[in-house]
């Protein structure tokens, strides 16, 4: 247990030992770690700012979202009272066509009517004839008398 | 074989030479063992570093590089690049060589024995040399950072007028002579020291019979992790200290 030479061999380990440590262990690790270190301060401002830019999304989002709501809820009024007008016009319309179709079709009865009495009269004014002619015999002449047969007719 | 003998074998390094011109080889081949453990383990994993989420080995230097890095910024204000890695590579070796106590005493030697060699003393910092030779390379840092720091001149300077000023230069010169001195020899004394008095202690508990062998044995083994791990950190911490205090330009 005496001092002996084997102080220098030692030294001279150590010395190598100090040399190698800073070149492979050291300077590596510590730069390594420094730079570790680094991103984990520049992952935690991301996620931090990730999180505000989320916050805000969010606000976005839900602005957005309210926004939509009070159009869509416009559209259905302005829908509704689309839907409360054609349905009024369809029903003017209608009426507008029941009115036309019945004013057709009375003209039409008028006309029908008009022409049958026509027709009647003219059938009528010929069976006078017929039978005054039968009664008298050929006291009364169509020709003579064809005036005052259309004046009774007419009367008709 | 007495107890007496027992002890003396365990001691006796595995040796050439005589007196001070003797190489012990078995506290070098150990010493170069363990930093070449060092050397291979850190060339491996710094090949290939993770920069994400350290695992294994990695993450145990890394652990390391960073316990030390603490103890030096927060001890040391001078800015040299030499001081963790010097630090790291103390406390790392330091504790590898303290933690060749952990195997049982006889069982490196006894299969030295067997392999036909006479003598082997496992634990390298239970040799002078080797506590001597680091305390002697820190100081030569300390020195050098001295010189460097203050310029020869000033650091003649600091032996004339510290610590009692100018009117006390005589008594300056010796206390501060006793100081620079003192520094490095405490070094290498308190590791040697404590390690040898563990060292003898688990030979000690090793002379005991086998029944009974077994409690001390594992009392003062748990107990030694502590010394082991402690010795290192006290040797790495004083260290930085010396060398901070070397870097320092005006103590007053």
């Amino acid at each position: 247990m005496n001092l002996t030479v084997t102080l220098f061999g030692q030294m001279i380990t150590f010395a190598v030992l100090v040399w190698f440590v800073r070149r492979v262990l050291w300077e590596p690790l510590t730069a390594l770690m420094a730079d570790r270190s680094r991103r984990i301060e520049d992952g935690l401002t991301a996620a931090e700012r990730g999180r505000h830019q989320e916050e805000l999304a969010r606000a976005q989002a839900t602005k957005l979202i309210r926004e939509a709501k009070s159009k869509a809820a416009e559209i259905l009024a302005q829908a509704e009272e689309r839907r409360a007008e054609i349905a009024e016009e369809a029903r003017r319309e209608a009426v507008q066509e029941r009115a036309r179709v019945l004013a057709a079709a009375t003209a039409e009865i008028d006309h029908k009517t008009a022409q049958a009495r026509e027709r009647l009269r003219a059938e009528l004014g010929g069976l006078v004839i017929e039978g005054a002619r039968r009664v008298l015999g050929a006291e009364i002449d169509g020709a003579r008398h064809g005036a005052l047969i259309d004046t009774m007719t007419g009367a008709l | 074989m007495t107890s007496a003998d027992y002890i003396h074998h365990h001691l006796t390094n595995l040796h050439t030479g005589q007196g001070f011109w003797s190489v012990n080889w078995d506290t070098l081949i150990i010493g170069w063992i363990l930093a070449a453990l060092l050397i291979v383990t850190g060339w491996r994993i710094g090949r290939r570093l993770e920069q994400g989420a350290p695992k294994g080995v990695q993450n145990l230097l890394e652990s390391a590089v960073e316990f030390v890095s603490t103890q030096v910024s927060e001890i040391f204000d001078g800015r040299d690049p030499l001081v963790g890695p010097v630090a790291l590579t103390i406390f790392v070796w330091v504790f590898l060589m303290n933690a060749m106590d952990m195997l049982p005493a006889d069982l490196l030697p006894m299969l030295a024995g067997a392999a036909g060699v006479p003598h082997l003393k496992a634990v390298p910092t239970t040799d002078l040399g080797t506590t001597a030779g680091l305390a002697l390379g820190v100081f030569l840092l300390v020195l050098h950072a001295n010189l460097k720091v203050k310029g020869v001149g000033g650091y003649l300077k600091t032996f004339l007028f510290h610590p009692f000023g100018k009117w006390l230069m005589p008594i300056n010169i010796v206390m501060t002579l006793i100081e620079e001195i003192s520094r490095p020899l405490s070094l290498a004394l308190r590791l040697f020291g404590n390690m040898f008095a563990g060292e003898l202690v688990f030979l000690l508990i090793a002379l005991l019979p086998w029944w009974i062998g077994w409690v001390p044995g594992s009392l003062w083994a748990i107990f030694h992790i502590l010394v082991i791990t402690l010795q290192a950190f006290i040797f790495m911490l004083l260290s930085i200290v010396y060398l901070s205090m070397a870097h320092r330009t005006e103590h007053d």
